[in-house]
C-alpha cells in the first residue's frame, strides 16, 4: 500500500483511473492545476491566494502598528490611515481567514473526510475559485486609484461610504471595493451550496451524518449560515451602489450639507445599512469561527489519543449557536440610537451564546482529561486555541452587556476582541490543519522544530498584542484614530502602544517562519505515510498525498470517526474504515 | 495498515508541556494582575456612571475567575496528561458528558444573564427609562469635524434650523432669523458648558454623517444619525474640565473631532451664558 | 453556470432523505434568493414605516387593472410550468416541450407588460432618486424590486428554453424540467409578495 503514495495532488496521476465512479486524472499542466476541478487542487489554490493576501494584509497591519505608536513620525497620511486600516480588516477577513480556512480546508477536507470523491459539483466549485481571484485583484487594484482605497471602514457605514464629498476614499475606491465584495460574496455562496449538497447527498456508504468528523459538522453549519447571511448583504452592497451611483436614497436621509451644499438626497436611512450589514457581519464571524473549533477537535483527539469529549452535545451546542447568531446582530449597535428595550432584548439574547460556546469550550478542555497527549506541532496550536478562545470569548461579554458596551464601544477593547476571535483563533484554526493535513497535500510532513518556533511566535506575542489592547480600551482608547495624541485621556495610551508594536512586529516575523516552513517542506519535507498520526478518520483511509479520485476503493465507514482507545483492542485506535 | 513511522516519536520529553503550562498559567496570572495594577478608567465624573462601573467590575471579577480557573485546568491536563498511561481514555458516558454540558450552561447563564438583567439595570433605568427632573437642555450638532453647541438661551426653546441656510463661517447650524425662538439661542464650536448636580438632556444630530458624542469620564457614548434626533441624558457629579471625542469613523478628521466641557455650578454657567454673544 | 453542463458526478451518488443532489442545490439556492428578496422588501418596511412623510397612494400611481392581468398571466404561466413537470415525468416529451414553451412565452409577454408598466411610471415622473408623488424611496425602491424580480423571470425564460431545447434529450430530462419549475414557482410566488408589497397595501 505504500507505494501509493507520490500519485496526489502535485504528482503524477495514480494508477487507480479506470475506477468506476471516478474518472481518469486529467493531463497537461492547465487543466491538472490551474483550471482543475479537483477539491483538493482548488483547496490549494485557496490556501496560496490566501497566503499571498495575507502578506499584503499583514503589511497594512504593520503600518497600522507604527503609525499609532509613532504618530509623530506620520509614515501615512489621515486619509492613507484610513484606507489602510479598512483594506486591512477586509482583507484579513474576506480574504485571507475566509479563503484559507472555510474556502482552502472546506474544500481540502470535505470529500476526503466524508469519504467521497470530489464535490457534489466539482466544476462550480472551479468557478467559485474563478470568481474570487478577480475579487482580490479588484480589492488590490483599490489602492492605485485617484482618491485611494475604500476608507469608510470594513463595515462601510454610509453615509460616509456613500458619498464622494464625505471622504476621498469614497470615490472609486469604494465602487472597487463594492464590486470586489460582490464576487466574494458570489464565491461564497456557491462554495456554501456545493458544500451543503456534498456533505448532504455524497457520503460514503455508512457514513450517518453522527459519524462525521466536528469539523465536517463545522463547515456544514458554518455553509448553512453563510448561504442565509449573506443575501442581504448582497441586497445591501446593490442598494448602497444605487445611492452612490443612481442617485437613489436608500441610505441617506435629507438634509445632509457638506460644506455649504445641500445635497439632493432624501427619505433614506442609515439605520437600515447597519441592520442589514451586522444581519450579515455577525453570523460571518461564526462561519469563520466554527470551522477552527471543528479542526480544534479532530486535531486534539487525533493527537491527545482518546475521543473528543461530547461529540453528540457539541454538535447540538454548535447548532444552537448557529441558531443565536442569526438573531443578536444589534449588539453592534447598542449606541446607534435604536430603541432601547430592543437594545436589552439584543443584549439578552447575545450573551445567552456564551452558554453553548462555554460547552464548546469545556468540551475541548475535557478532551484532553486522562488523555495520552503527543505534543506535535498541530497539537499545540489546537491547544493554544483553546485559550484564546477563552479569552475572546470572555471579552465578548463585556461588550454583549448592554450597559458595559456604551463605555467599551468603538474602543480598542473592541478591537482587542474580535482580533482574539477572529484573527488569531482562525490563524491558528489554519495552522493545526496545515501542519496535521500536510501528508494529505503533498505527501511530506513539516518540520517540527520551525512548526514549534512558529507557536511560540505566534501564540506569545499575539496574545500579548491584542490582551493588551483589552487595556487600552479600559483606558478609554478608541479605533480608527490616526493619531491620539491631542486628548488628555488617550495620551497616555500611546507609551502602550508602543510595546503592543513590538509584539506585533514579532508576530509577523513569525509569521515569515511559517511561510518558509510551509514552502520548504512541500518540497523537501520529510516523506509522510499513509496514517503518520495514527488518525481514525476517512482522509487517512488514502495515499499521502492523496491521489485524484481519492480514494482507490469506494470506502465504507464502520464506525465514528473518533475510535481512539477502543476497549479490547491491542491498538490505541481503530479507523473509520477498517472491518 | 501501513507502518507509522516518524511522526508519534515527535512526542518529545517533559520539557515542552511544563513550557506549554507555564505559559498558560503565566498568561492567566499576567492578565488578572495587570487588570489588577493597571487596569484603570479614566476618573468617574457622572451619576449613572458608578452603575456602569459596577457592571463592569462586576464582569471582571466573574470573568477574571472563569479565565484562571480555565486556564488552571488547561495547564493541569497539559501537564498531567502529557504522554502519561499506557493509553488513553475511552468514550465518556453519556451521563458525564451531558452533566458537563449542563454545568457550564448554568454557570454562564446565571453569570451572563445576570450581569445584563440584575447588575445592569440601575444603568439601564438611569439611562433610559428615568425622566430627569428640570434638566439642563443643549443640542449637540456633529458635523465634518467640530462638536456645535447649541443653546437655547433664555426662553428654553431652540430655534428653528434648516439645510438651506447653513453657512460654515456665520451660521453653521443654519438656524432659521425669522423664528422668533432663534432671537435668543446661543451657539459656539465645540464648547460646551454643564450645570454640576443637575441631570443633563442632550440633544443630538448630525449634519453629514454618522459621529459618536463620547466623554469617557461620564461613561457616554451616543451616535449622531443625520436624519434622526437623538438623545443621551446624565449628571456630572464633580466641576472640573473634560474632552468630548468621536467615537464613530467619520472622515479624515475623525481623531481630532475634540470638543470641550466645563462643568461648573450652576450660577457660574448662567455667567457665561449670558457674556456670550446670542445667535442674531 | 447552466445545469445542462453538469458533469458526470464523481462522487459516491446518493440522495438525502429521497431528495437528489441537483434539486437540494435548486432549493438552497432559492433559500439564499428569497433571502435576498427579504432584504430588499425588508429595507423596504423598514423606510415605508419610518418615513415622516405619508406615502403615495397606489391607486394615483399605478393602473391597477393592469397589474392584476400581469399577475394572472404570471399564475397561468405557474400552471402551464406544473404540466410541463407532469409531462416530464410521463415521459411525454413532445408535450413537455410544448408546455415549456407555453410558460416562457407567457413569461416574455409578462416582461411586456412590465416594460410598458416601467414606460409609463417613467413618463409620468418616476425616476430612481425622484418621483412626483412623493418620498423618493417609493420609486427608488419600485424600480429596486420590481426590477430585480424581472431579471429573475428574464433568467427564467432563458432557462426554460435552454431545457425546452436541450436537456430534453437528456436521460435526466425529467429531473432538470422539475428543477427548473422550481425556479419558476419561486419567481412567481416572489411576485405574490412584491405585488402586496406595492400594489395592494
Ligand atoms: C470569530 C469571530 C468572533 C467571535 C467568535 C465572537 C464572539 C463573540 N462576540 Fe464578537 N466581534 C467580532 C468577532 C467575533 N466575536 C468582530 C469582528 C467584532 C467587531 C466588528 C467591528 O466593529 O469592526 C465583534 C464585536 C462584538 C460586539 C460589538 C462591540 C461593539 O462594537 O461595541 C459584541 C457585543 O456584544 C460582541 C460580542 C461577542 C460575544 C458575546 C461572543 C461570544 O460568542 C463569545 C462566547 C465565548 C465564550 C464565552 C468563551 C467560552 C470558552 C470557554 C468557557 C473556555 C474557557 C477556557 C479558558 C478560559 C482557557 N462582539
Ligand atoms: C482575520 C482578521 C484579522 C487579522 C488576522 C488581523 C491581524 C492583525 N491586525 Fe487587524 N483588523 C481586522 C482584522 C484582522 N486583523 C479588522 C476587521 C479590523 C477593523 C478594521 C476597521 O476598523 O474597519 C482590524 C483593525 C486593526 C487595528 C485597528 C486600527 C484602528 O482601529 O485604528 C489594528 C491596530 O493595531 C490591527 C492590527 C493587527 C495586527 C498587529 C495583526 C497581526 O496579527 C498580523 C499578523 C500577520 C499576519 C497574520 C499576516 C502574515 C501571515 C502569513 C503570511 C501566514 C500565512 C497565512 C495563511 C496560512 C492564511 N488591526
Ligand atoms: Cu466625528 Cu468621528
Ligand atoms: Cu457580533
Amino acid at each position: 500500500m505504500a507505494e501509493r503514495s507520490g500519485s496526489g495532488v502535485l504528482s503524477a496521476p495514480a494508477a487507480h483511473a479506470g475506477h468506476a465512479g471516478a474518472h481518469p486524472a486529467p493531463r497537461g499542466f492547465l487543466r491538472r492545476y490551474v483550471f482543475s476541478t479537483d477539491h483538493k487542487v482548488i483547496g490549494l489554490q485557496y490556501l496560496v491566494t490566501a497566503m499571498l493576501m495575507a502578506l499584503v494584509g499583514g503589511g497594512l497591519a504593520a503600518l497600522i502598528r507604527v503609525q499609532v505608536a509613532w504618530p509623530t513620525l506620520a509614515v501615512v497620511s489621515p486619509e492613507t490611515y484610513l484606507s489602510v486600516v479598512t483594506m486591512h480588516g477586509t482583507i484579513m477577513v474576506f480574504f485571507v481567514v475566509s479563503l484559507a480556512l472555510v474556502s482552502g480546508f472546506g474544500n481540502f477536507l470535505i470529500p476526503l473526510q466524508i469519504g467521497a470523491r470530489d464535490m457534489a459539483y466539482p466544476l462550480l466549485n472551479a468557478l467559485s475559485y474563478w470568481t474570487i481571484v478577480p475579487g482580490c485583484l479588484l480589492m488590490l487594484l483599490a489602492f492605485f486609484v485617484e482618491g485611494g482605497a475604500a476608507a469608510a471602514g470594513w463595515t462601510a457605514y454610509p453615509p460616509l461610504s456613500a458619498l464622494a464629498e464625505a471622504v476621498p476614499g469614497s470615490g472609486l475606491g469604494q465602487t472597487l471595493w463594492l464590486l470586489a465584495m460582490a464576487l466574494f460574496i458570489a464565491s461564497f455562496t456557491m462554495g456554501g451550496l456545493n458544500y451543503i449538497t456534498t456533505i448532504l447527498n455524497c457520503r460514503a456508504k455508512g457514513m450517518t451524518l453522527m459519524r462525521m468528523p466536528l469539523s465536517v459538522w463545522m463547515f456544514f453549519v458554518s455553509a448553512v449560515l453563510g448561504v442565509l447571511a449573506f443575501p442581504p448583504l448582497t441586497a445591501a452592497a446593490l442598494m448602497l451602489l444605487g445611492d452612490r451611483h443612481l442617485g437613489t436614497s436608500f441610505f441617506l436621509p435629507g438634509g445632509l450639507v457638506f460644506g455649504e451644499e445641500v445635497l439632493a438626497h432624501e427619505g433614506g436611512t442609515p439605520l437600515l445599512f447597519q441592520h442589514l450589514f451586522w444581519f450579515l457581519g455577525h453570523p460571518e464571524v461564526y462561519v469563520i469561527v466554527l470551522p477552527a473549533v471543528g479542526i480544534a477537535f479532530d486535531v486534539i483527539a487525533a493527537h491527545a489519543r482518546r475521543p473528543p469529549f461530547g461529540y453528540r452535545i457539541s454538535v447540538w451546542a454548535t447548532l444552537l449557536i448557529a441558531f443565536l447568531s442569526m438573531i443578536v446582530w444589534g449588539h453592534h449597535m447598542y449606541v446607534s440610537g435604536m430603541n432601547p428595550l430592543v437594545g436589552e432584548y439584543f443584549s439578552i439574547a447575545t450573551v445567552s451564546i456564551t452558554a453553548p460556546f462555554s460547552v464548546l469550550g469545556i468540551n475541548l478542555i475535557a478532551s484532553l482529561w486522562r488523555a495520552k497527549i503527543r505534543f506535535t506541532t498541530a497539537m499545540v496550536f489546537a491547544l493554544g486555541i483553546i485559550s484564546v478562545i477563552g479569552t475572546g470569548g470572555l471579552g465578548g461579554l463585556y461588550l454583549g452587556t448592554s450597559t458595559s458596551d456604551i463605555y467599551f464601544h468603538d474602543s480598542y477593547f473592541v478591537v482587542g476582541h474580535f482580533h482574539l476571535m477572529i484573527g488569531v483563533v482562525t490563524l491558528m484554526g489554519t495552522f493545526a490543519a496545515c501542519y496535521h493535513w500536510f501528508p494529505k497535500m503533498f505527501g511530506r510532513l513539516m518540520d517540527e522544530r520551525l512548526g514549534k518556533l512558529h507557536f511560540w511566535l505566534t501564540y506569545v506575542p499575539m496574545m500579548a498584542v491584542f490582551v493588551l489592547m483589552h487595556y487600552q480600551g479600559l483606558s478609554g482608547m478608541l479605533r480608527r484614530y490616526y493619531d491620539h495624541s491631542m486628548y488628555a485621556f488617550q495620551a497616555e495610551g500611546i507609551e502602550l502602544a508602543r510595546v503592543i508594536s513590538y509584539f506585533a512586529f514579532a508576530a509577523i516575523a513569525g509569521q515569515l517562519v511559517f511561510l518558509v516552513n510551509f514552502s520548504w517542506s512541500a518540497l523537501r519535507g520529510r516523506k509522510a505515510s499513509e496514517n503518520p498520526w495514527e488518525a481514525t478518520s476517512m482522509e487517512w483511509n488514502t495515499a499521502s498525498p492523496a491521489p485524484h479520485g481519492n480514494f482507490a476503493d469506494d470506502p465504507v465507514a464502520r464506525r465514528g470517526p473518533y475510535e481512539y482507545a477502543p476497549p479490547g483492542s491491542r491498538q490505541d485506535f481503530a479507523p473509520q474504515w477498517t472491518a | 495498515m501501513s507502518s507509522s513511522p516518524a511522526a508519534p516519536a515527535a512526542a518529545p520529553g517533559r520539557g515542552l508541556p511544563a513550557l506549554l503550562a507555564a505559559a498558560f498559567v503565566a498568561c492567566a496570572l499576567l492578565v488578572v494582575l495587570g487588570v489588577w495594577t493597571h487596569g484603570r478608567m479614566p476618573a468617574l465624573a457622572s451619576r449613572h456612571g458608578a452603575s456602569i462601573d459596577a457592571v463592569i467590575r462586576y464582569l471582571l471579577v466573574a470573568t477574571g475567575i472563569l479565565f484562571l480557573l480555565g486556564h488552571g485546568v488547561l495547564a493541569f491536563f497539559v501537564l498531567r496528561y502529557a504522554g502519561a498511561g499506557e493509553r488513553g481514555s475511552p468514550h465518556a458516558s453519556a451521563r458525564t458528558e451531558w452533566r458537563w454540558a449542563l454545568v457550564p450552561v448554568l454557570v454562564m447563564c446565571v453569570l451572563s444573564e445576570g450581569g445584563v438583567l440584575i447588575v445592569g439595570l440601575p444603568a439601564f433605568r438611569q439611562l433610559y427609562v428615568d425622566t430627569p427632573a428640570d434638566p439642563w437642555v443643549v443640542e449637540i450638532v456633529g458635523k465634518q469635524f467640530e462638536w456645535l453647541v447649541h443653546y437655547p438661551g433664555a426662553d428654553g426653546k431652540f430655534g428653528e434650523s434648516r439645510a438651506e441656510l447653513v453657512s460654515d463661517a456665520r451660521n453653521p447650524l443654519g438656524l432659521d432669523k425669522k423664528d422668533p425662538n432663534v432671537a435668543d439661542d446661543v451657539w459656539t464650536r465645540g464648547q460646551l458648558r454643564l450645570p454640576v448636580g443637575r441631570p443633563v438632556l442632550i440633544r443630538l444630530r448630525a449634519l453629514d454623517v454618522i459621529h459618536s458624542f463620547t466623554v469617557p469620564e461620564f461613561r457616554v457614548k451616543q451616535d449622531l444619525i443625520p436624519g434622526f434626533l437623538g438623545r443621551t441624558q446624565f449628571e456630572p457629579t464633580r466641576a472640573g474640565k473634560f474632552e468630548i471625542a468621536c467615537a464613530e469613523l467619520c472622515g479624515l478628521g475623525h481623531y481630532r473631532m475634540r470638543g470641550f466641557i466645563e462643568v461648573q455650578e450652576q450660577s457660574e454657567v448662567d455667567a457665561w451664558l449670558s457674556d456670550q454673544d446670542p445667535a442674531f | 453556470m447552466s445545469l445542462a453542463h453538469a458533469p458526470a458526478l464523481a462522487t459516491t451518488e446518493r440522495s438525502f432523505h429521497g431528495v437528489e443532489w441537483r434539486k437540494l442545490m435548486m432549493w438552497l439556492f432559492l433559500v439564499t434568493d428569497a433571502l435576498l428578496f427579504a432584504g430588499f422588501l425588508g429595507g423596504y418596511a423598514f423606510c415605508r414605516l419610518a418615513s415622516d412623510r405619508p406615502w403615495p397612494d397606489r391607486t394615483q400611481v399605478f393602473d391597477l387593472g393592469f397589474i392584476t392581468v400581469m399577475t394572472f398571466a404570471l399564475i397561468t404561466s405557474s400552471s402551464t410550468m406544473a404540466s410541463a413537470v407532469l409531462a416530464a415525468r410521463n415521459g411525454n416529451r413532445s408535450a413537455t416541450r410544448a408546455f415549456l414553451l407555453a410558460t416562457a412565452t407567457i413569461g416574455l409577454l409578462f416582461l411586456g407588460m412590465q416594460a410598458f408598466e416601467w414606460t409609463h411610471f417613467i413618463e409620468d415622473g418616476g425616476r430612481p432618486w425622484e418621483n412626483p408623488w412623493g418620498v423618493p424611496g417609493f420609486s427608488a425602491y419600485f424600480f429596486l424590486i420590481t426590477g430585480f424580480h424581472g431579471t429573475h423571470v428574464l433568467l427564467g425564460v432563458l432557462v426554460l428554453l435552454l431545457t425546452a431545447t436541450r436537456s430534453l434529450r437528456r436521460p435526466n430530462a425529467a429531473e432538470m424540467v422539475e428543477v427548473t419549475g422550481l425556479y419558476w414557482h419561486f419567481v412567481d410566488l416572489v411576485w405574490v409578495f412584491v405585488f402586496g408589497c406595492f400594489y395592494l397595501i
